[in-house]
């Protein structure tokens, strides 16, 4: 292991970094833990400079219930759900197929289609801002979720594809070549034999997909635009305009907005960081 | 290919040119839903953003073609110069999530109690939006309420107007786009420390190892694939930086930290009129400066797929 194990050095060291781990927590998530301490904080704080201070009295409670009566933060929420859960089902579905097709099939042309998907995946957002927003109006779908749940599902299944190919590349093909040999037709060996060794993937692109998509901020502001179709992240310009300045509310709706992922990630860290890390091990 | 039997009623003569067929007929079958929505949502717009980038057109009435007009006058336009020395910038100083990321997971790669929660806290900013993450950093900065300029205070230094001035406000949003991306390039590293073949490593320390020689010659030689991983992604990141401008500056001041990203957006769809000729433009440029990434990243995996 490197570095060396701190159990095999000396008590001193070993106590120095037991003690130096919290204290770089801290610093790591400072601009994190103020904005944290913001929003337990009165609205008095703010206007008589105790800004750093312990809260006078904890008004925690009071701004976060603020957030979800006082705004349209649930309706945003609601839509980010909306729009995040089909999407995820869809690029999955999509992706589970284009990677059976391409990591189970020898054929002609399988490798360019494969890195059509790869290359797609990286190009900027600019490139199809125009035409994606120009086609989505000509659709009726502009300012809907549907607009935005049909471009993610297209765009998120070149990642998803490249995912899973490799993925399905690592499978044994003795399962396939004996499913083959006993006569099972080709659809029902991705339905009954490929599919159930998939979990573990699905699983993981689940979790990814849904962090990434929950978070879009760039499509959902340049496909909607009103509140009956926005989702949080761009729905949090509006609710920091209604709440100016007042930032122990701001605050809270930050956190609001933001916490949906971080459950997501601490619920479900093992598939999370078997998605992130794959191919960052050979 | 045999011609079916005549005698043969017609469904069986259907299933058995399937079962004939099927291996050849599958995979494309597996294909066609996710290649049609690929290629009309990504691959088609590809295509139509060059072609409108010779256009004058407002989004709404007639499009004129107007040739090369939208890129000569690109390399006119000083704001242009702007976004692109940002995006360079943005290039250069991103890159160090990668030190950054590789100094954290050494620093975490120890077996001691609570770790795994330490490793999952430092690792959570990636988790969050990039919208909050800005709106975060804007705070953090800011003059009146921030905790930077107190803690400055502490130093005998500041107090500094990060965001507000011309001069500091990219280096202010890097900043705080380093902070999720730092993380995301620790748990690669974090992941490829556990890999490390720990036989080579106690080998290299009876061979008097340590420090940095055993980092250096050791230790990065084997976390390769991670760090091939981590450039992909930090490259791709810098180019894509969007989010964090929009939340935290909108561009300014006085558009001093707009990126090709940024202005693109701006110039298509902004209150200063919709000018979708241009912008195309803006973003073919984008696009041919991450093509050559991808290009790179292409022939790398070319090349594996081959050995494999």
């Amino acid at each position: 292991m490197f570095p060396t194990p701190v159990e095999r050095r000396s008590a001193a060291v070993q106590n120095t970094y037991k003690a130096l781990l919290p204290i770089a927590l801290i610093m790591w998530l400072l601009p994190l833990l103020m904005v944290a301490l913001f929003s337990i904080k009165p609205d008095s704080d703010f206007t008589q400079g105790n800004l750093w201070g312990w809260p006078s009295t904890f008004a925690g409670f009071e701004n976060y219930t603020r957030v979800f009566t006082d705004s349209a933060m649930p309706r945003y929420l609601l839509n980010s759900v909306f729009i995040t859960v089909p999407t995820v089902i869809g690029a999955v579905a999509l992706s589970c197929m284009t990677g059976f097709a391409l990591g189970v099939y020898r054929f002609r042309g399988n490798i360019w289609i494969f890195f059509m998907f790869v290359a797609g995946n990286f190009v900027p957002f600019q490139i199809l801002m125009v035409p994606v927003r120009d086609l989505t109006v000509n659709m009726g779908l502009y300012d809907t979720r549907m607009g935005l749940v049909l471009f993610h599902i297209a765009f998120q299944t070149g990642f998803c594809t490249l995912f899973m190919r490799n993925f399905i590349r690592a499978l044994p093909r003795e399962l396939i070549e004996a499913a083959r040999v006993e006569g099972v037709s080709e659809i029902r060996i991705f339905w009954y034999v490929v599919l159930p060794l998939m979990r573990p993937a699905i699983a993981a692109l689940s979790v990814l997909i849904f962090t990434f998509i929950w978070n879009d901020y760039f499509w959902a502001v340049v496909l909607t635009q009103g509140v009956e179709s926005q989702p949080v992240t761009a729905g949090i310009t509006a609710f920091n305009s209604q709440f100016r300045a007042a930032y122990h509310m701001m605050s809270a709706g930050s956190i609001i907005a933001a916490l949906p992922p971080v459950m997501m990630f601490f619920l479900m860290q093992k598939h999370f960081i078997a998605g992130l890390t794959l191919g960052a091990v050979k | 290919m045999a011609a079916p039997v005549l005698s043969e009623p017609a469904a069986t003569s259907q299933r058995s040119f399937w079962r004939r067929n099927q291996m050849r007929l599958a995979p494309w079958l597996f294909l066609a839903p996710g290649i049609a929505f690929f290629a009309v949502y990504v691959i088609f717009p590809i295509f139509q953003s060059f072609h409108i980038s010779l256009y004058r057109w407002d989004g709404l009435g007639e499009a004129r073609f107007i040739g090369m007009q939208n890129y000569e006058r690109l390399f006119d336009d000083p704001a242009f110069y702007t976004s692109l020395k940002n995006n360079l910038r943005w290039l250069l100083l991103y890159l160090l999530a990668i030190p950054g990321g590789l100094f954290i997971a050494l620093f975490l790669n120890q077996q001691v109690r609570g770790i795994r929660l330490y490793k999952s806290l430092f690792f959570f900013p990636f988790v969050i939006s990039q919208v909050v993450v800005g709106l975060v950093f804007a705070w953090f900065y800011n003059p009146s309420i921030g905790l930077l300029n107190p803690l400055l205070g502490l130093f005998g230094a500041g107090p500094v107007n990060i965001l507000g001035n011309p001069n500091t406000v990219t280096y202010g949003i890097i900043a705080a786009g380093l902070w999720p991306q730092v993380a995301y390039c620790m748990i690669l590293y974090l992941t490829g420390l556990n890999a490390v073949d720990p036989e080579q490593v106690e080998a290299a320390r009876l061979d008097g190892a340590k420090g940095w020689r055993m980092l250096w010659y050791v230790i990065l030689p084997q976390l390769r694939p991670a760090t091939f991983i981590a450039v992909v992604v930090t490259v791709i990141g810098a180019l894509r930086s969007f989010d964090m401008i929009s939340v935290m500056t909108n561009g300014g001041p006085f558009g001093s930290s707009r990126v090709l990203a940024y202005y693109m957006f701006e110039v298509s769809l902004s209150e200063y009129g919709f000018r979708m000729g241009y912008g195309a433009a803006i973003a073919v440029i984008l696009f041919l400066i991450m093509m050559v990434y991808i290009a790179f990243f292409l022939w790398r995996m070319w090349r594996e797929e081959r050995g494999a």
